[in-house]
């Protein structure tokens, strides 16, 4: 099963003739699946061509109809990633990835204003995407330092991902899936929606929590990992050091009216029975010592 | 991105928020000149700084005379203000504001922010103005109200009504409160901001409303569709090594330590500060080079963080995804050689040819001591700083 993707999903491309469009869908082709996965394209302008032979539609409801392409992947500009979100729920894909970094945050409202009572799920905005690994990748992260297994992992943050995915990789601990749901402070799913999927999801039976400061996600995902989640979640918070009212690079990652501190969310995950670490490099030992 | 005060009150007045007349000020002559225009009898004399707590700091007096506005201008411009958000170092006060005297009969609060768990622009506001909405939350939220607003349908009359009547605004002032908060959210969602706080709002003994204080911060992302705003940019009030940071995309803060550390993502950044702390090291600053770990961009990254004279020491810590970690390790190697490091140099490396990268840093001649992972790294940074 995993979560979300599959070797089966059908993937279209939003802004695939761009640089890092193009750049990243040949490595998503090339890994494991992604041959069968990656089938459609869409640029309004060039409609009727290729990329690489993969065909391009002038929208993504044309994309979906043509191919039966669900879940699409956004590399579009920052300026034009809001509206190629838009145009994607409005096609009704089941699945919308927006990797795209630096979007204005009140476009973000209102699209997400929008997608309320849609079925469409999204992940991000600003984040690296989502791998099932050995079965298909869909963003940004390196495919090989994956391999398939049965730890989750979701994080906010792109390289802490791959540091986490690396140690687990050095005892030799496979992965189900792992989302990174984006660093910014407006974005579609939080930690808590995917913890829930972990926690229905057959194939998984860890999970590495990995926060920053900025918001409450991360508490409120603690609190309900308390109440439902059958599986055991270890957890890590970037940011014990970051001073207040300073944006650490993430739009999402900043103290602001002494709230979201790295501190406050570590001691409400340690009183929801999640263990924690204040040392990065051993998310994954810690991890393995509650399996 | 900030403004001060005066650029605040000078968007917010386009919208239709009321603020007392005031002119910005660069010399006494101007505060001089600026008062005699104003006319009456009161003016209040402001420090412009991107800061808080400017009264407290002694940045913001109450003139009776045109005398006593050119002896505060004078004593206020050129002084270093130390408020609680300066910090200790203060901030050199190179503007003023000169407004007219405001009859202030209630003092109230307002806000606006993007609440991440409704994701809608929320509107707060007190009956508790004047003091910091961080004291009123923690001592009295029950005196908080909020609205959360539906993008689509905007604030409505309504919704101002009832919260302005919620606050205390006399009913009189109710109508002129409502076209405040409307004219507050319009210029919050056109201009991209982040973050609007009015405080005080004030009703005037003739029953006007008017934004006393002004501070609006703007979404960085959004900035590309507003160069009005981007021409207000004061670059005195940044971080000098910030600024130089974002001229080649580098992400930087500057920290209080001797530790400066390069790091490839903000969350793993953030992750390489800790360990050096947890380590028992002080991290002198923030840095992500993003995505592309370039020579260009590492050589900068050094040269940055060598600018800093309380460094003693730097770590670099780079998951090499994309990206090779050979490719990573000549950078590093050619920004060492260029900046003539003299400094204690840590590189962990991970992904991609790791031992390769390992193999070129060993072969470079150049004193760089290699880590296995991030424990280590901060292990042997810290005790690289410390002499041993």
């Amino acid at each position: 099963m995993t979560i979300l993707i599959d070797r089966n999903t059908k993937v279209m491309t939003q802004g695939i003739t761009g640089k890092t469009g193009a750049f990243h869908t040949r490595l998503c082709r090339d890994y494991a699946n992604g041959k069968n996965c990656f089938v459609a394209g869409v640029n309004p302008n060039k409609a009727g061509e290729t990329f690489e032979g993969i065909p391009i539609f002038a929208n993504a409801r044309e994309a979906k109809e043509r191919t039966g392409a669900t879940v699409s992947v956004i590399y579009v500009p920052p300026p034009f990633a809001a509206g190629a979100i838009d145009e994607a729920v409005d096609a009704e894909l089941e699945l919308v990835i927006c990797i795209t970094e630096g979007v204005p945050v009140l476009d973000m409202v209102a699209t997400r204003n929008r997608m309320r009572g849609k079925k469409t799920i999204l992940v991000g905005p600003n984040c690296p995407g989502v791998i099932t690994p050995d079965e298909i990748k869909i963003g940004i992260m390196p495919g090989h330092i994956h391999k398939k297994g049965r730890i989750g992992v979701v994080s906010r943050s792109g390289t802490l991902t791959y540091e986490a995915v690396g140690q687990l990789m050095d005892l030799g601990l496979g992965q189900s899936t792992c989302v990174g749901i984006g660093g910014d402070p407006v974005n579609g799913l939080k930690h808590i929606d995917v913890m829930r999927m972990f926690n229905d999801d057959p194939e998984t039976d860890a999970v590495i929590m990995v926060g920053e400061i900025g918001g409450d996600d991360e508490e409120t995902c603690a609190r309900w990992i308390k109440g439902h989640m059958k599986k055991p979640v270890v957890g890590f918070i970037a940011g014990v050091t970051a001073p207040p009212g300073k944006r650490m690079g993430h739009a999402g990652a900043i103290i602001s009216g002494g709230k979201g501190t790295a501190n406050e969310k570590l001691a409400v995950m340690e009183e929801c029975g999640i263990k924690v670490t204040r040392n990065p490099a051993e998310m994954a030992t810690l991890l393995k010592s509650v399996l | 991105m900030n403004v001060h005060e005066y650029q605040g009150k000078e968007i917010l007045r386009r919208y239709g928020v009321a603020t007392p007349r005031g002119f910005p000020c660069f010399s006494v002559a101007e505060a001089d000149a600026a008062a005699r225009e104003l006319g009456g009898k009161v003016w209040v004399v402001k420090a412009q700084i991107h800061a808080g707590g400017r009264g407290k700091g002694g940045g913001v007096k109450v003139a009776k005379s045109l005398a006593e506005v050119h002896e505060f201008a004078s004593k206020i411009l050129g002084m270093t203000l130390v408020t609680h958000q300066t910090g200790p170092e203060g901030r050199l006060v190179k503007r003023l504001l000169v407004e007219e005297g405001a009859d202030i009969r209630k003092e109230l609060y307002a806000g606006m922010v993007v609440d991440r768990a409704t994701q809608r622009v929320t509107l707060m506001a007190s009956s508790e103005g004047g003091m910091e909405i961080e004291e009123v939350a923690a001592h009295a939220p029950e005196k908080i109200h909020k609205v959360a607003i539906d993008p689509a349908a905007g604030l409505t009359q309504p919704q101002a009504d009832a919260i302005a009547r919620k606050i205390g605004v006399p009913d009189a002032s109710v109508a002129e409160a409502c076209k405040f908060m409307l004219g507050l959210y319009k210029a919050f969602v056109e201009c991209d901001a982040s973050l609007a706080e009015i405080n005080p709002l004030i009703i005037t003994g003739d029953g006007r409303v008017l934004a006393l204080d002004a501070k609006l911060n703007f979404d960085s992302n959004a900035l590309f569709r507003h160069p009005e705003i981007v021409a207000m940019r004061d670059l005195d009030e940044e971080d000098p090594a910030e600024v130089e940071a974002s001229k080649f995309d580098l992400s930087y803060i500057s920290l209080n330590g001797n530790i400066g550390c390069l790091v490839n993502g903000a969350g793993l950044a953030m992750a390489t500060m800790d360990t050096i702390k947890l380590f028992g090291g002080e991290p002198a600053n923030f840095l992500d080079v993003g995505g592309g770990a370039t020579t260009q961009k590492v050589t900068e990254a050094f040269k940055l963080m060598l600018k800093n004279p309380a460094v003693k020491g730097i770590l670099v810590n780079i998951f090499g995804g994309i990206m090779r970690c050979d490719t990573i390790a000549e950078g590093v190697i050619a920004a060492a050689k260029e900046v003539n490091l003299s400094v204690p140099l840590v590189v962990r490396m991970r992904g991609t040819n790791e031992e390769l990268g390992r193999q070129k840093l060993r072969e470079s001649g150049l004193p760089i001591i290699s880590a296995d992972n991030m424990a280590d790294a901060a292990k042997k940074i810290v005790a690289a700083v410390a002499g041993k």
